[in-house]
């Protein structure tokens, strides 16, 4: 099996100054190039080409083979968009090479192009041709994709009338009926209810099976993990790792243990008193030892380490702590107020251990606030105080892994089937 | 299923690197994606005129109405000579290639910024995106075409022998609406200004241009400079071969197809140049 992508120390540096302003206008660089001789002389010295520009990516180089899926993964700003973007030829490398082998369909997002005032049908067409797809395939695939988009009726209304959902569904729909050789995937399966997510990853492990070659970038890692074989983890801008998915997906999780990040006693990102402030935090397993990740349907232990600098005892102190999504939305809340039962009296120093049992949360990564309150005023506010997450413990002990998309929950009771029969003689009693 | 691949657009091996100094114009690459140029050409075309009243209508509306004004303003009040036939002909003719070109110019300087979510998101030739406004423009174009030989009908005017020539006039304003609308349209995508430049521009070139006014206007010695401007030759070129009342091509005409060819060369290298940061400055 031959390489069929093959990276050759592809870095891309951009200017910060680019990227905060994206355009300038005509007034700036003209006063900018009249000024330039009178400037050049006291500025150069001082601003080295290093200073207002950074490395997005830097001597990336990988190998995939044909038919291989490879997931590339890392956190926000690790260099994942810039690699996809370098690969589908919408930027250029600032040095380094790539040789892809096949012809390429890249899909950054769904619906590129989709017009709100043109009808489903007309979109298909246009949105086909942008993606790289002639007018004939497309009016040979036009049926299946309708059908696999579930829009049939609305085909000749103008897709500024449909809900969210018919438009990502025919959006994907066309994208993934692209046939190339080469596929580049970024995040488009965070679309739609959970069951067409479901279609979706059936459909995309259908398109690996075919033997084609995957490029995925995803934050989903069971996604990642059940689609590639390969991993790929990009950390600010350099490959950290490559090899089995697994072995991939575990790195990239514990990256999260907080390694380097500021301590959290030197962080100055909180509100509050200070009168008893949070000085450290980990994760531990039920066992007590320390872990990076919490398994859910497993209980998870937060040990909070606090300190009041005044070296007194507090009194009637209320610990909260906040979970919420990676983009701020709030999921739960834990900690005394909700039981009415604050703390009477604490020492000076010592920690809150907040013991959650059968962890609920689907695997993910998730963010962890906490609250600290004594006598009602708020005392310590630190936000983002740490990631939390969340693999799979195999919950219901089923061995099913429910996806983030599917649920975000998961709860413990039962389901069952009654005969129709049964119930109205019941109520009957 | 493999043999579907092979139709897929674009070329089956690819090496991506920086590129350096003149980079051409791929041809190749040009026709393969041919597709999604009638289609955004089809799509610009379809949207334009939805959720307006009169629809395509607007088409020869608006140069009809111009016509008008030249008409009662050059031709009635003013006298404007216009070369033995009626002065709405003289100045309807002349506004079709003015109205092709126009159009063309500012919705392709336009047209990468209107598109950037396309730029940002998927790889093809973006010359394409430049280009697919001018093809749009050229149906509209067609339309009032008709108009005009309806006119000539009611005049009753023949065109001369010549007017087999009139493509080639055609082409001179397309390959001029192209070039301008290359530099303009690279230049807004880094500089936002342009785009409040273009109404003013083009209402300027308007009045350069020997529309309401014949080009024998200009004294002799320097017509052939008048040329400068190629939409002169254009418009001359038709009156030419549509009435016979301009003079025939001739020095006007060399000096406008030059400079219509230095502009679409450079315009072309100049967008090729910027093109590779297209996706990061947008």
């Amino acid at each position: 099996m031959s390489a069929v992508i093959r990276a050759e120390r592809l870095s891309k540096q951009y200017r910060i100054g680019a990227s905060r302003t994206p355009y300038e206008t005509l007034r700036e660089s003209l006063t900018r190039a009249l000024a330039a001789p009178f400037r050049r002389r006291s500025e150069a010295s001082e601003r080295g080409p290093a200073s207002d520009s950074f490395w997005a990516l830097r001597d990336v180089s990988f190998e995939v083979r044909q038919g291989e899926a490879l997931g590339v993964i890392g956190r926000n700003g690790a260099g994942k968009s810039t690699l996809l973007k370098i690969l589908s030829r919408i930027t250029e490398p600032t040095t380094g090479s790539v040789v892809l082998d096949g012809r390429v369909g890249s899909l950054l997002e769904v619906g590129t192009g989709f017009h709100s005032e043109l009808t489903g049908r007309e979109n298909v067409f246009l949105n086909g041709a942008i993606l790289g797809m002639r007018k004939a395939e497309i009016q040979q695939k036009f049926d299946e994709i309708v059908s696999f988009a579930e829009v049939e009726r609305f085909l000749d209304t103008p897709v500024k009338h449909y809900s969210t959902g018919m438009y990502l569904r025919l959006a994907f729909a066309v994208a993934a009926h692209l046939e190339p050789e080469i596929i580049l995937v970024d995040e488009v399966l965070a679309v739609g209810d959970a069951a067409f997510q479901k279609k979706c990853l059936g459909k995309m492990g259908d398109i690996t099976e075919q033997g084609r070659t995957v490029l995925f970038v995803s934050h989903n890692m069971g996604a990642v993990a059940s689609l590639c074989q390969t991993g790929l983890v990009l950390d600010a801008g350099r490959i950290r790792f490559v090899g089995p998915v697994t072995e991939a997906v575990e790195l990239y999780l514990g990256q999260f243990s907080g390694a380097n990040e500021l301590p959290l006693m030197l962080r100055h990102d909180r509100a509050g008193t200070g009168e008893v402030k949070l000085t450290g935090f980990r994760l531990e397993s039920e066992t007590g030892e320390p872990v990076d990740s919490i398994r859910n349907g497993h209980t998870a232990r937060l040990v909070f380490d606090y300190a009041a600098p005044a070296g007194r005892p507090a009194r009637n102190v209320e610990f909260q702590i906040i979970v919420r999504t990676e983009s701020g939305e709030l999921l739960f809340q834990f900690g005394t107020r909700p039981i009415a039962r604050n703390f009477g009296e604490i020492p000076s120093t010592g920690r809150f251990v907040c013991e959650l049992e059968r962890f609920p949360l689907v695997p993910g990564r998730y963010r962890l606030d906490a609250h600290l309150a004594v006598d009602g005023r708020m005392s310590d506010y630190v936000l983002w105080l740490a990631p939390l997450v969340v693999v799979d413990g195999d919950y219901y002990g089923s061995g099913y892994r429910v996806f983030e998309r599917e649920s975000r929950f998961l709860l413990d009771g039962r389901v069952r089937c009654e005969a129709a029969g049964e119930a109205p003689e019941h109520e009957g009693r | 299923m493999v043999d579907r691949v092979a139709e897929a657009a674009g070329p089956a091996h690819v090496v991506i690197r920086p590129s350096t100094g003149w980079t051409g114009v791929s041809l190749r690459d040009l026709w393969a994606y041919r597709e999604l140029l009638y289609f955004l050409a089809w799509r610009d075309i379809k949207v334009r005129y939805k959720q307006t009243a009169l629809g395509v209508i607007w088409v020869v509306i608006q140069p009809l109405f111009a016509m008008l004004v030249f008409s009662v303003f050059f031709g009635r009040l003013a006298g404007m000579p216009s070369g033995g036939v009626p002065y709405p002909v003289f100045a309807f003719c002349a506004l079709l290639p003015w109205q092709l070109f126009a159009h063309a110019l500012t919705e392709s300087s336009a047209s990468l910024v209107t598109n950037q979510n396309l730029i940002t998101k998927v790889y093809f030739p973006r010359l394409i995106i430049p280009l697919a406004p001018v093809l749009a423009s050229l149906l509209d174009f067609l339309i009032a075409f008709g108009l005009l030989l309806g006119m000539l009908a009611y005049y009753r005017i023949t065109p001369t022998l010549w007017v087999w020539t009139l493509p080639l006039f055609l082409l001179l304003a397309i390959a001029l609406a192209i070039g301008v609308g290359l530099w303009l349209a690279a230049l807004n995508a880094r500089y936002r200004d342009v785009r409040y430049t273009i109404p003013f521009l083009t209402q300027i070139w308007l009045f350069a241009t020997p529309i309401a006014y014949p080009s024998s206007l200009v004294p002799e010695p320097w017509r052939a400079w008048y040329g400068l401007n190629p939409m002169a030759g254009v418009v001359d070129g038709f009156r030419w071969a549509l009435l016979g009342t301009a003079d025939a091509p001739g020095g006007l005409m060399a000096v406008s197809a030059a400079v219509t060819l230095v502009i679409l060369v450079s315009g072309v290298h100049y967008f090729r140049r910027t093109e590779r940061t297209f996706a990061d400055t947008i």
